[in-house]
């Protein structure tokens, strides 16, 4: 290998350690918030790519059904509740919330199929259609389960990927979509070409991370979210209620997994099950930095990007092998560094 | 009405249903129950693992193809007889197990099951791509199973290895469930801070236990691979493990028949929707594991405690006591009254900027009761995890029967002979009173997981029992033994919590708020219950907010202001103190 190389692949490795960042992000903010570990993450990536592939191609995308199949599931189980306990006025409002703002994308996507959007807002029409996923995941299938203890949570958050990425299939077929770049040009650095695409994916995930960190800082639902992640039961005395918090970190997740979804897809060919090794390597990544420091969670999922580059170099069959074996020495080290405290789990039954 | 006599006459009832089975149905359900048989065989392992240790593994499949691909390549690339393929796929997934479970079972709870996935994907990929294994096309030609000359090819011949492996192995864990080591494993899933807190290594638990499920699904990967004799490795990746974790939580994750019971509910199922779902859609593959999907969420959503759970409360409940022995456990020998015990010097702790600790000197001899009291926020907590070791000090050195304890473990500290119990009770409410007392005898016993899988324990049980007893005797619970411990009042709970650190044989008790929620005809019940202790030669320290409850009641008083010792002396004499009361009262008028 000589340097020419080893530098494509380092560009090649950073652009995808860009999306991991997004995602690893994601990952950790859902898991301080609600302490659920969002396995679907990828999966959500993936489908904002098949998205937007698929309103190119000008087909109604797969998502839509989804959404209307997911809306109709946490609305007729929020309605259920409120008739249980007699709540009758927060029944408009449960209407709107899973009734008819998710639907809405939806809708959208139905009334412009077979005109040709400009490329911005088939964009937006694809995030937009993405985002209601994990606000109604969370509310099919983690609200319910409240007092659960996080390895229920987890065994859940497990199934429902396999819930969501099997009817993906159904949804979006089992064929390959690979999206238009956003650009083609091709700058030359130091005698290394690099895409602008690839240039866009690293400024994008940088300048989204910088959000985030802008929002945790400044704003007060982002204090809020911070004060959920840090203790409940005292966000909840100071009068921030930990469900809508939830919902409120569900929908960024969305956003950031939209996003990453949006960057990747012209760069990889995704099938409706490519989400899940994308965000297992970010979870990868997000252990380095012990699932709670985000800079450290940024710099893990870059360098499982970068390890991943070169893996596929010299390897191509083991890749994945290779990618998911680097956990082993992480884990060595956090083991070996970390301080033990036995924290209370709660019996799960 | 169903009776005990009947409850234990059921296995041998299934026993001869299942022996006689293969010669009525037909070779199809035969088929059927080897399926169901290798898969309750992995179950079981997560019934241990998940309904009993509070642990999880998305691998399972992985260990099962493990013990396949072990076997496989030793009966054909290495031409050995498949016994040998046995020892290779144990020594293989055992190897793997103790690798990875040293390195994730000292993290917290969700880096074990999130690991598995990802090593259980590499692990795939690893199958997929090994030419030496067959790459995707997988093993083909693998030899039936022989035992003494005796050929398991077909499928009514290896039914029976598959379901007495399966029964060994329920009587094995069912026995180590029921054992000193089963305690430990019961409370591990909410009890982690009163298991260390009496000397109980729980890595080496967690550790086991991943051990022994990982064992049994590389058992079962075995027989999977002589079964079908033809492996690849599409059925070790990441969906089969969601289906044995399904199996695991359908049946009842804290029954080991649940682990059969499951089995059979997702196989039998799994071959349902195989015949209906192609009707409804192309991907019938992708679509059942949809529909187990949604069926493993909606039970943990509704029905966490499996089908198990809803016969159980139809099944009588088991009164009688364990066999106790005429003989308790060897005792210590305490240290002569009136010799130095415990001495605290200099002992210094912070939090941040803030001293909680500061300078706090003092000694206990042997044979006293010992108050320690001061307003709130004065360091009384703090200073009692000191001495227990639950937290370390900064500075200033504790000294315990003239060993330095300053930097051990609580473990150690516990095995030297200091017993605590909690200012919020902690005891295990789903087991008995007798189940709770004998962990505080668990740094007084010896078996290893070993002896108490193989139910080579019981002399020493009986024994330890005997001590249990004995302590539930001494607290006046002894008529309550079978009783669970959640059932009991308050005033009651604390007491057991006693009687715990009794068994352990403790040299020193330690008490943290011991009066705290308690009335007045509990206090003094418990008053008497200490003195009496005492009378035995055990000493006391306790840490108490009740002026009547500590003045009418120790030897010797400790009070702390603001992290500072103000003064130590006898009762009158603190009562007396000008300083003392205006510390509690701000100020003397």
């Amino acid at each position: 290998m000589d340097f020419q190389i080893a530098a494509f692949l380092a560009v090649d490795g950073i652009a995808n350690g860009a999306i991991y960042v997004l995602i690893a992000l994601g990952t950790v903010l859902i898991f301080s918030v609600t302490r659920v570990l969002f396995v679907p993450f990828g999966d959500i990536a993936a489908f904002s790519a098949l998205t937007l592939a698929m309103i190119q191609l000008g087909r109604l995308p797969g998502t839509v059904l989804l959404l209307l199949l997911l809306a109709s599931i946490a609305l007729a189980l929020e309605l259920f509740t409120l008739t249980r306990q007699r709540k009758w006025r927060a029944m408009p409002w449960a209407m709107l919330y899973y009734g008819i703002l998710p639907t809405l994308p939806a809708l959208v996507a139905w009334l412009t199929l077979g005109t040709t959007l400009a490329v911005g807002w088939q964009m937006l029409l694809a995030l937009a259609l993405v985002l209601p996923i994990a606000p109604l995941l969370d509310r099919i299938a983690f609200r319910p389960l409240a007092d659960a203890s996080v390895l229920v949570l987890l065994i859940v958050s497990v199934a429902v990927h396999f819930a969501i990425s099997g009817l993906a299939l159904m949804f979006f077929g089992p064929e390959g979509y690979r999206t238009e770049p956003l650009t083609r040009a091709m700058f030359d650095i130091a005698g290394i070409p690099v895409g602008a695409q690839t240039v866009l994916m690293v400024a994008a995930a940088a300048a989204f991370s910088g959000l985030l960190y802008v929002y945790f800082e400044t704003t007060i639902s982002g204090k809020a979210l911070r004060a959920t992640a840090s203790n409940r039961v005292g966000a909840r005395i100071v009068g921030i209620r930990p469900g809508r918090t939830g919902t409120f970190a569900y929908l960024l997740a969305s956003l950031l997994g939209g996003v990453s979804g949006l960057l990747i897809g012209p760069v990889t060919t995704l099938y409706y099950d490519s989400g899940f090794l994308i965000g297992l390597k970010a979870f990868v990544g997000a252990v380095m930095g012990g699932l709670t420091s985000y800079p450290l969670t940024a710099l893990g999922a870059v360098v499982i990007g970068l390890l991943e580059s070169y893996a596929s170099f010299f390897s191509s069959q083991l890749k994945e092998t290779l990618v998911f074996g680097s956990l082993i020495p992480i884990l060595i080290w956090r083991s070996l560094t970390s301080i033990q405290v036995e924290e209370e789990e709660e019996d799960i039954s | 009405m169903k009776s005990p006599r009947l409850l234990r006459a059921f296995p041998m009832l299934a026993a001869v249903l299942l022996a006689l089975a293969p010669m009525v149905v037909s070779p199809f359900t035969v088929t059927l129950m080897n399926y169901i048989g290798i898969g309750a065989i992995v179950a079981l392992g997560l019934v241990l693992l998940t309904g009993f240790g509070g642990l999880t593994s998305f691998g399972q499949a992985a260990f099962v193809g493990i013990g396949a691909y072990a076997t496989a390549y030793a009966t054909t690339a290495l031409g050995l007889p498949a016994v040998a393929g046995l020892v290779l796929s144990l020594v293989a997934t055992g190897a793997v197990a103790l690798f990875l479970g040293a390195i994730t079972l000292r993290l917290g709870g969700h880096f074990l099951p999130l690991s598995t996935i990802a090593w259980g994907i590499a692990i795939y990929f690893l199958f997929a791509n090994i030419p030496g294994l067959g790459a995707y096309d997988g093993v083909s030609g693998i030899p039936p199973i022989v035992l003494a000359g005796v050929s398991l090819q077909s499928n009514g011949a290896i039914y029976y290895l598959i379901w007495l492996l399966l029964a060994a192995g329920m009587w094995a864990i069912a026995n180590l469930l029921d054992s000193r080591e089963g305690r430990a494993i019961r409370s591990l899933r909410g009890g982690a801070v009163m298991l260390a807190s009496l000397g109980v290594d729980l890595f080496r638990v967690r550790l086991a236990i991943f051990l022994i499920a990982a064992l049994l699904a590389g058992l079962a990967g075995w027989l999977y691979a002589h079964m079908l004799r033809f492996i690849s490795p599409s059925p070790f990746e990441m969906r089969p493990s969601i289906e044995f974790l399904l199996m695991a939580m359908a049946g009842g994750a804290t029954s080991i028949y649940g682990a059969v019971v499951g089995s059979a509910l997702v196989i039998l199922l799994k071959n349902t929707i195989q015949d209906i779902l192609p009707l409804l859609s192309s991907n019938a593959t992708q679509m059942e594991i949809v529909v187990f999907a949604v069926l493993l969420i909606l039970l943990l959503q509704h029905a966490r405690g499996g089908v198990i759970s809803l016969v159980r409360r139809f099944l009588p409940v088991n009164v009688t006591p364990p066999e106790a022995a005429a003989e308790g456990l060897e005792t210590r020998t305490m240290p002569q009254p009136g010799t130095e015990l415990l001495k605290l010097d200099a002992i210094m702790r912070r939090f941040g900027g803030l001293v909680a600790v500061n300078k706090v000197s003092f000694e206990m001899k042997s044979g006293e009761i010992m108050g320690l009291i001061g307003p709130n926020g004065a360091g009384k907590s703090t200073l009692f995890n000191l001495v227990t070791g639950a937290l370390k000090s900064n500075s200033g050195q504790i000294t315990f029967l003239g060993r330095d304890i300053s930097r051990a473990p609580q473990r150690a500290i516990a095995k030297a002979g200091m017993a605590r119990t909690f200012q919020h009770v902690k005891l295990r409410p789903a087991m008995t009173l007798i189940d709770n007392t004998l962990i505080g005898a668990y740094p007084r016993t010896t078996s290893g997981f070993l002896r108490c899988l193989l139910r080579l324990d019981r002399a020493e049980e009986a024994r330890a029992t005997r001590v249990a007893l004995d302590a539930l005797d001494f607290v006046g619970l002894g008529d309550k033994a079978m009783e669970l411990a959640g059932n009991l009042p308050l005033g009651n709970q604390r007491v057991l919590e006693i009687a715990r650190a009794l068994a352990a044989d403790p040299i020193l008790i330690v008490l943290d708020e011991p009066a705290a929620g308690l009335r007045k005809a509990e206090k003094l019940a418990l008053a008497a219950q200490l003195r009496g202790i005492q009378a035995r030669g055990v000493s006391i320290l306790l840490v108490e907010h009740d002026m009547d409850f500590v003045m009418g009641l120790c030897d010797r008083i400790v009070v702390l202001e603001f992290g500072s010792k103000l003064m130590e002396g006898t009762p009158a004499e603190v009562r007396g103190s000008a300083r003392v009361q205006e510390a509690y009262l701000g100020g003397v008028a």
